[in-house]
């Protein structure tokens, strides 16, 4: 499959008052199309760098950003970025604010709107078009925050721990409802996570990180079939995963914290 | 478990050798409301009982009429001045002055106030001059700009945007400086310009704190527009009550005081009501 986001030997310093601080050290990272990545590593492995980096929000030390080959190191809107924090904009409606890349982008209100109706009433937020954000739960939320990111029409999306701060069935929930997405749309996803259980679940791959300085400690392959059911979690194959991992993780430093 | 009990048990005869008698049992406070015309009642019932009673005192003479005037006169010097005198005249350069002055400085102090988000080295270098500026007391400059401004309505204008332009920069730029990082970073990945940062983040998010200084804003530019009055004018009502006073027409004074009182009241309920509709349009 061809490689559509390739970090070229991406690194990252920063100037501290006492020396030079190192971020991320020159990694290379190879993401092919349609593909379902996970980061997963500790606070502070650079995730979130690496995210900005690829997002254009941040220039990287060293190195390239490539985007279907193409230098895409410092541009903007060129990837959808899902921060941790859902972001909807309280004086907008939920429609109003799924539509936001769309409208950033130029295209006529109306046009956006009807595109993104179906799509809210198809992915389980129907009857909350004109609601504002403030009357909906932590994962309507997170949901809507997600169209948004899907419906700014990038071919590469980075969802940066969108779950984290849902409690434990409506992360199941949403997992669920993300997979589904997916598969709907076929997008490429680089998904950072903190919990090595969803990581393993939702990706193709996997690329446990360490710190100080953020690096690819590992990457693994994840070819349990789709589509998966919940019981895969207690899988041998899937068990002889998580236990890698989380062996990676726990020689790499710090204990995962709860996300 | 003998062990673990004999502790407890210790324990339970300290606590049973305290008198019972020394703490009796306290109950919840409990206030009664009154029905809503008990309040209004009472409320008119003061006040009436202090008409009353400074109409009598002054009659009696406990209560020195030359400087305090009394209600009967003052309803006559009431009458006397929207029959006779310059009420509506007066009332409309007070009402005058203070919108305006509370239209620009608060529109230009809010605008002032966001136009800092677009350069951190410019609100940088500005800073120390705002902060200056609204530590000085604003009221100090009113001679002079009497002076720069002449005797008319722009003067009275200029002294109540001096007291209400600040306030709305500060307040702004703290809104400003309130909005959420991460939403800017949004904004951008999402492809945006600075230009639809501003217009689509910026400034919705900073309406709530505009919103917020509207009603202290009414009041500064109110104050703003009677000091200009007081010091040199030859209209309104700060003007009434320096010119009654200096000829001792104390139920002129206590008459225009009414006035403005109303005036106050009323445009603090506009601005209220404003507020209220601004406040539904942003859903915050």
């Amino acid at each position: 499959m061809p490689v559509k986001v390739h970090l070229e030997r991406i690194g990252m310093a920063f100037a501290t008052p006492n020396g030079m601080f190192r971020a991320v050290a020159p990694l290379d990272l190879r993401i092919e199309t349609g593909r379902f990545v996970s980061l997963v590593g500790p606070s502070g492995c650079g995730k979130s760098t690496l995210f900005n980096i690829i997002a254009g929000l941040m220039q990287p030390t060293e190195g390239r950003v490539l985007i279907d080959g193409e230098d895409a190191t410092g541009t903007i809107g060129r990837v959808g970025y899902m921060l941790q924090k859902d972001l909807l904009l309280p004086w907008r409606t939920v429609l109003d604010n799924v539509i936001l890349g769309m409208e950033i982008q130029g295209k006529p209100l109306n046009e956006a709107r009807e595109r993104a109706l179906p799509l809210l009433r198809k992915y389980g937020l129907s009857g909350f078009e004109y609601l504002y954000p403030n009357s909906l739960s932590g994962g309507m939320r997170q949901r809507a925050a997600l169209l948004r990111t899907l419906l700014f029409d990038t071919d590469v999306i980075l969802l940066d721990e969108p779950f984290g701060a849902l409690d434990a069935q409506t992360k199941l929930q949403m997992q669920e409802w993300l997979m589904q997405l997916w598969s709907d749309f076929r997008k490429t996803v680089v998904f950072v996570t903190h919990d090595v259980e969803e990581a393993i679940y939702l990706s193709d791959e996997i690329h446990v990180m360490g710190t100080r300085p953020g690096r690819i400690l590992e990457t693994i392959p994840i070819a349990i079939s789709r589509p998966r059911l919940r019981t895969t979690a207690l899988s041998p194959e899937f068990l002889v995963i998580k236990e890698r991992c989380m062996s990676l993780l726990s020689a790499s430093g710090p204990a995962l914290e709860a996300a | 478990m003998a062990v673990q009990d004999a502790p407890r048990t210790a324990g339970m005869t300290a606590l049973q050798r305290a008198p019972a008698a020394a703490k009796p049992a306290r109950r919840l406070p409990v206030q009664k409301d009154w029905p809503f015309w008990a309040i209004i009642a009472t409320q008119v019932g003061i006040l009436i009982a202090i008409i009353a009673l400074w109409e009598l005192g002054a009659r009696a003479g406990i209560v020195d009429g030359f400087f305090w005037s009394q209600p009967s006169a003052i309803a006559r010097t009431f009458y006397i001045f929207f029959t006779e005198g310059d009420a509506w005249t007066d009332i409309s350069f007070t009402f005058r002055s203070t919108i305006m002055g509370f239209v620009i400085g608060t529109t230009a102090g809010s605008l002032f106030g966001l136009s800092f988000w677009w350069s951190r080295n410019y609100a940088a270098v500005v800073q120390p001059y705002i902060i200056c500026f609204e530590a000085m007391p604003k009221l100090a400059l009113a001679p002079l700009i009497i002076l720069v401004f002449g005797l008319g309505i722009v003067s009275k204008v200029a002294i109540a945007i001096a007291l209400t332009f600040v306030i709305s920069t500060l307040t702004t730029y703290a809104g400003v400086k309130a909005i959420d990082p991460d939403g800017e970073k949004l904004f951008y990945s999402l492809g945006a310009s600075r230009w639809q940062v501003f217009r689509k983040l910026v400034a919705p998010s900073c309406l709530p704190w505009i919103i917020s200084v509207l009603r202290v804003n009414i009041g500064l530019a109110l104050t703003g527009a009677i000091v200009g009055e007081f010091i040199s004018s030859q209209h309104g009502l700060g003007r009434t009550i320096f010119y009654a006073g200096s000829t001792y027409e104390i139920a002129l004074v206590w008459v225009a005081v009414f006035v403005l009182s109303t005036l106050a009241v009323i445009m603090y309920a506009a601005v209220s009501w404003l507020e209220s509709v601004l406040r539904k349009g942003t859903k915050q």
